[in-house]
Formats: structure tokens, C-alpha cells, sequence
């Protein structure tokens, strides 16, 4: 009340000069924090950086005009991205999240050079006193939808469409895999590499590649909806990436695994504002709700479906972990004893195949 | 009546330079227009891509970045087309001279010493040479049409890239991931302003431009590849070996390229990653002829382009205008500087309409 006072006095009181009075009351309004983002795809992939678009969105919807969200799309890795950021940080942007792996270089080098600015880097290493990293367990994820493929899949040869061969990448073939020779022992993932994160076109030749060589059931780790188009049109099946893709490919979609960031993003931007942000490094999954479950294609049996939730609920509950051994590489060395689960320095520098991978 | 494009005996000078001035007005005419339709504040979103990057002092040094490689590689390639030898394939020559240097980078790892950076830049022409020595022999010794085979190199180079990333150049200590180490202090381009991008390799490249027009103006062997490429006949006559010229003009537009990626890689990637190609061999083509093919415009033009790539990054924070805008931009610029051209070369003619027909 008494701020209200304070500005209509001044705002009254001012008369003569109009821009003095309205630069009082700006300041005691407050400008919106400003938060930046950097993408790596376009914003309308329906994947990936849909996803942290939403979350973006989201954010900007919970707080309102206390703050003000804004990116930059398409931003190859590389010296772009400093530029970027750089540029992010100039407009004035005081929390900056940098969404791809790609970017951490760049946003290492420009974090030490602009201290008074926070950066937020998904799914890398390197960290600083205002850089923190934050990344999700997708991993859990790809053990239901190994499950289902496992149940779902007549040939019993599944089809992965993978971006680059880095530990986030192999993690997620392997627990997929994992997963599905659980329910078929004899099930195989054949692996294509793409060198890319987003191509729709190399994404879909490489889905019909993987559909003639046997595999009847296709998943990815590419951001665009290419490949699940490619089963609709042969009517096999596939998973939804990053974001519930059900719209695009209705009959093939069985579910996706959704990434939800909007629960990090809202608890970043708090931090910011009560000035308790922290570097550190964050690592949600299926429990913290940042990976999530799209609802089930209505042509899954519900013993596949029961099959699905009852892995999903046991993640959640923490008494199961998706590297469980006993587990082998595929050249048939042991990685794991029986009952030894995987810990999460083990995951993050994961550069081998369990037994039954193809690459 | 109808209308007849007849050609002019010769074109004016003053016509010559204003196309491309000519092109980018209609660009930005049109880019409003497009982007109004579009939804977007459209005169707004052009001022963002061409004014106002130009009006921000902070934004100086990434545009001259931005150019560098631009200018440096349409250099070269200006060189080639006005010999009539188009070499389409300037991004492999990119990526094989980054390869070269980046092989000397490793293996001089751990070596200090002054040679170390000129002797990967010394790689870097030599591998843009010899892969664009490829096309020529084919050219002069089996006829076949360097445009094809030029372009298709890149994608081998592109391959090749993958592999040695991937493969036996990995980082051991980078968690699989597939790119080089970092380059070390000794090994990479100094930078000219802290807290910007900007290097050593800009001035390089404006030594570049005046050897460039030195040579293609004020010495015999420029005056053969004009002569070749004007008047293949007269040249013929006058002793000029048409073999001589294309292989001469395809080393030295290959070895441009290959330096230009190796001062890139060396100075803004500080390693090589499978994200190092980002088609500016593609986009000098552009810049080649927006400067109409010589020295000092391939420079503006350059200038630019470069302009154009940083006001699309602004535009999209500042108006949320999509990325695609960025080559929807530089798409029009050479679909409009090639139809202004048309009327440099001819002037329109009504002509009675043919409304017979001799048999």
C-alpha cells in the first residue's frame, strides 16, 4: 500500500517532467528478471528442444511478467554458441540455460568471463562457481519402453536410431537392451549412427535401413519425429523421443519418454530471485517427475501395459535399477557381478555394449 | 506484344556494382513483407538482421568473425569462377585442411615451440590443396565436370571427419566423446580482444584479400585466368593453357578453403568436432558473387553475410523470428542478385507477339 502511495506522490508530485516520474516508477516496479535459452534444434522438433521449450513456456506462465524468457534456435555447437551466450548475456539475460552437450565448451569459456552471470549446462561435465550443470535420468525411461519392445516385438530385433556414441547415448541403448532380453532373451538392438541430432531426413532413411534389416520395433535418440513417421507408414512400431509424439504417428506411437523441465527451470529462476542460486550438478529421473511416461497406445495388451508400469513403479520406488547384474558386454567380458548395480560414475563414462547390441 | 530479353552490347559499370546493392534492398523489401505476413513485426525483424547488428559496437567482433572464414574461402573461390572453374566443393576442402592441421596438432601434442601453429596452418593449405587437386586432374585428364566431383568430396570429407573423430584421433580422456583433445596454447590462433572472439586469423584474411587483388590485378597470371575465363578462344591463341588454369586456380581456391578451416578450428573450435562443418564453403558461393568476384567485394560482401547471420540472432531473441529465417535471408540475396543481374546483362524489349508460327 504504502508503494502504491509512494509512486502515485511522485507520479502527482513530479508534473512538469514527464520522463522523471516514469523512470521512478519502473524502478520501483522492478524489471522482469531476465532468463535466456540456448537450442540446439528448432524449436518445432517435436523432440528435444520442444521439450525444453515447453518447460520454457512453463516457466515464463508461472511467474508471469515477473520475468522474461527469450532463446536463440539452431545454434550449431561450437563457436556459435559462445557468441550466443555472449550476446544472451549482454542483452541481459542473468540466468542463461544451455540445452545441448554440445554447448559446454562455449559455455565453459564464457562462464569464466562473465562471473556475474548464472549458466546452466544439460547433460555435461564441467562445472563452476556460476555454472552448474543439471541432466535426467532418461536411461530409466528407455528400461519401459525395453520392456515394451521386448513384449511387443515379433522378430525379436529392435531398431535404435542414435545421435553420437557419448555415455548419455550408450546408457540408453544398453538399458534398453537390458530391458528387453529380460522379457525376450533372444531380442537384439541393431544400432545406426547418424553423426547428428536433428536431421529428419538422415533420421528416416535410417529407420526404413534398420525396418529392412529385420528390426520390427524402432526407437531413437535423434530429436525429430522422422523415424516414428517411417512405422506408421510400414506399420511397425516406435517410441515417441523427448515428447509425446502420439499426434504424429497415432498407430506406430506406443508411448514416449517425455522430459519434463519445467520443475528445475521454475526452481532455477527462484533461486536466482532470492539470490540462493548454487552451482552443483543435478541428476532427476522418473521419481523427480523429470522423466515421464506418455500415456499407452490402446493397441498395447494390457499384460504389456501392466508389464510397463510395474518396471516404472519399481524405478520409482527405488528397488530396481535398470543396470542390474549380472550384466556382459557384447564382446562377452563381465561388467557386472549378479546383483552389482551400475552407480552413476559407471554410467556416465559407459562407452561398451551389453550383450546383444549391435553397432 | 510481348516482352524480349535482347542482351546489351556491353553492361554499365555503375549497373555492375549496383546489383548487388539492388539485391539486398529487394531482400529486405521482401523479407518484410514475408515476415509481416508471417505474423512477425516485420520491418522491425530486417532492421534487427541487417542495421542493427552494425549499430552495436559489442557486436563488431563477431561479425568480422563471422566474415573471416567467409571472405577468406570466396577469395579463392571468386578466383576459380572467373577462369569459368567452379569449385562447388570448398566445404571439403574446409574440413580436409582442418584435418591436416588438426593430424599436425596431434602429433606435435605436449611440443612447444613457435613453429607448432604455422605449421598446422601449413597443413591446412596443403590439405585443401590436394583434395581440391582432385576434381582438377579429373577434370583436365578425364573431362569430367569438376562441379560434380567437388561437390561430392565434401561428403567424403565430411565422412572422413566422422571416422578420426570417432575413431583413432578420440580424446582418451573425454568420456568417449567423439572429438579431439583441446588444442594446446602453442597451437592455437591467438586471440586480438579478451571477452570477444576475435583473432589473428581476421587479419590473415584481409592479407589474404590484398594478395588476392594484387595478384588478379596487377600480374600476368591474374590477367590469364580473366582472359580464360572471358575468352577461352583468345587465350588459346595467345598461349594460355586452359589445363594450367584450372588446376592452377582449383589449388589455390582449395588451399584458401583449407586454410580458412584450419585458422577456424584452430581459433574459435580449439579442437575438431563432428560439429566443425557449418556449410560455409556453401555459403561463400554466395559471397563470391555478391562481391561480384573480386577481391574488395568479396570482402563486403562477406561483411554482409556475416552482418546478416548475427542480426538473425538478435532477430530471433529480440522479435522471435525462427532461425530458418537465416537462410530463407541468404537464399533470396543470390535469388535476387542473379535476377538483377539478368537485367544488367540485357535490357527488356516489346516485341510484336509471335502469332504465327514458320514451319
Amino acid at each position: 500500500m504504502a508503494a502504491i502511495l509512494d509512486r502515485r506522490m511522485l507520479l502527482a508530485g513530479a508534473g512538469a517532467s514527464a520522463a522523471l516520474p516514469y523512470l521512478g516508477a519502473r524502478a520501483l516496479a522492478a524489471d522482469p528478471l531476465k532468463v535466456g535459452f540456448i537450442y540446439v534444434g528448432p524449436v518445432g522438433d517435436f523432440g528435444y528442444t520442444h521439450a525444453h521449450d515447453v518447460a520454457r513456456k512453463k516457466t515464463q506462465d508461472f511467474y508471469g511478467d515477473k520475468i522474461k524468457t527469450n532463446y536463440v534456435e539452431n545454434v550449431p555447437e561450437g563457436p556459435d554458441a559462445e557468441r550466443v551466450l555472449r550476446q544472451l548475456a549482454q542483452e541481459g539475460n542473468a540466468l542463461i540455460f544451455a540445452t545441448s552437450f554440445g554447448f559446454m565448451n562455449a559455455t565453459a569459456k564464457v562462464a569464466k568471463t562473465l562471473p556475474k552471470v548464472y549458466f546452466e549446462h544439460a547433460t555435461g561435465y564441467m562445472r563452476g562457481p556460476n555454472l552448474a550443470t543439471y541432466n535426467a535420468r532418461f536411461y530409466e525411461g528407455r528400461a519401459v519402453i525395453g520392456t515394451i519392445a521386448g513384449m511387443m516385438s515379433k522378430t525379436g530385433v529392435g531398431g535404435y536410431v542414435a545421435s553420437f556414441p557419448i555415455p548419455e547415448v550408450v546408457m540408453g541403448i544398453n538399458c534398453f537392451t537390458l530391458a528387453a532380453r529380460k522379457v525376450n532373451p533372444k531380442f537384439q538392438t541393431k544400432v545406426l549412427w547418424l553423426s547428428t541430432w536433428y536431421d529428419p531426413a538422415k533420421e528416416a532413411d535410417a529407420a526404413k535401413a534398420l525396418a529392412d534389416q529385420g528390426a520390427d520395433i524402432i526407437t531413437q535418440h535423434t530429436d525429430s519425429p522422422a523415424p516414428l513417421q517411417v512405422c506408421e507408414q510400414k506399420g511397425l512400431y516406435g517410441f515417441g523421443q523427448a515428447s509425446d509424439m502420439s499426434s504424429i504417428a497415432p498407430k506406430a506411437h506406443l508411448t514416449a519418454i517425455v522430459d519434463n523441465w519445467a520443475p528445475y527451470y521454475i526452481g532455477r529462476v527462484k533461486a536466482v530471485m532470492d539470490n540462493t542460486w548454487k552451482t552443483g550438478d543435478t541428476w532427476w529421473g522418473l521419481k523427480q517427475d523429470t522423466v515421464q511416461i506418455a500415456p499407452y497406445n490402446p493397441a498395447m495388451p494390457d499384460n504389456v501395459k501392466k508389464a510397463a508400469d510395474d518396471v516404472k513403479n519399481a524405478i520409482i520406488a527405488g528397488t530396481l535399477h535398470p543396470v542390474t547384474g549380472p550384466v556382459s558386454d557384447n564382446k562377452g567380458t563381465q561388467r557386472l557381478k549378479d546383483g552389482e548395480k551400475a552407480t552413476d560414475e559407471m554410467l556416465e563414462k559407459m562407452d561398451w555394449y551389453v550383450e546383444g547390441v549391435q553397432s | 506484344m510481348r516482352l524480349k530479353l535482347e542482351p546489351r552490347k556491353a553492361s554499365s559499370r555503375l549497373a555492375l556494382y549496383a546489383a548487388p546493392v539492388a539485391a539486398i534492398a529487394l531482400t529486405m523489401l521482401t523479407g518484410m513483407v514475408l515476415f509481416t505476413f508471417m505474423g512477425f513485426r516485420g520491418a522491425t525483424a530486417v532492421f534487427e538482421i541487417f542495421i542493427q547488428p552494425l549499430l552495436q559496437p559489442e557486436r563488431w567482433p563477431d561479425i568480422a568473425v563471422k566474415a573471416s572464414p567467409l571472405v577468406m574461402i570466396a577469395t579463392g573461390l571468386a578466383i576459380g569462377f572467373r577462369a569459368n572453374v567452379w569449385n562447388i566443393g570448398a566445404e571439403g576442402q574446409y574440413i580436409v585442411g582442418a584435418i591436416a592441421g588438426t593430424g599436425v596438432a596431434l602429433a606435435t601434442y605436449d611440443t612447444e615451440g613457435w613453429w607448432v601453429l604455422p605449421l598446422m596452418l601449413l597443413a591446412g593449405i596443403v590439405g585443401g590443396a590436394a583434395w581440391a587437386a582432385i576434381p582438377a586432374l579429373l577434370r583436365i585428364r578425364l573431362r569430367v565436370s569438376e562441379i560434380l566431383t567437388s561437390l561430392m568430396l565434401t561428403y567424403v570429407a565430411l565422412q572422413l571427419l566422422y571416422y578420426l573423430v570417432r575413431g583413432p584421433w578420440r580424446d582418451p580422456e573425454g568420456y568417449n566423446f567423439p572429438q579431439t583433445r583441446m588444442f594446446s596454447e602453442a597451437q592455437t590462433v591467438p586471440n586480438l580482444l579478451e571477452g570477444t572472439q576475435l583473432h589473428w586469423g581476421v587479419l590473415l584474411t584481409l592479407v589474404v584479400v590484398f594478395i588476392a587483388w594484387f595478384v588478379m590485378s596487377r600480374t600476368l597470371s591474374g590477367y590469364q585466368v580473366r582472359v580464360v575465363g572471358l575468352a577461352p578462344m583468345a587465350a588459346r591463341l595467345g598461349g594460355f593453357s586452359e589445363n594450367r588454369t584450372v588446376v592452377m586456380t582449383m589449388l589455390v581456391s582449395g588451399a584458401l578453403a583449407g586454410l580458412a578451416g584450419m585458422v577456424e578450428c584452430s581459433a574459435t573450435f580449439g579442437q575438431l568436432t563432428p560439429q566443425f562443418p557449418v556449410n560455409y564453403g556453401f555459403t561463400a558461393i554466395i559471397v563470391a558473387f555478391l562481391g561480384r568476384l573480386h577481391p574488395v567485394g568479396v570482402l563486403i560482401g562477406g561483411l554482409a553475410l556475416a552482418t546478416s547471420y548475427i542480426g538473425a540472432d538478435i532477430a530471433q531473441t529480440a522479435s522471435s523470428l525462427p532461425q530458418a529465417a537465416t537462410g530463407l535471408i541468404q537464399a533470396m540475396m543470390l535469388f535476387f542478385l542473379l535476377g538483377v543481374d539478368i537485367f544488367v546483362a540485357n535490357r527488356v524489349r516489346l516485341a510484336p507477339s509471335l502469332t504465327q508460327h514458320a514451319s
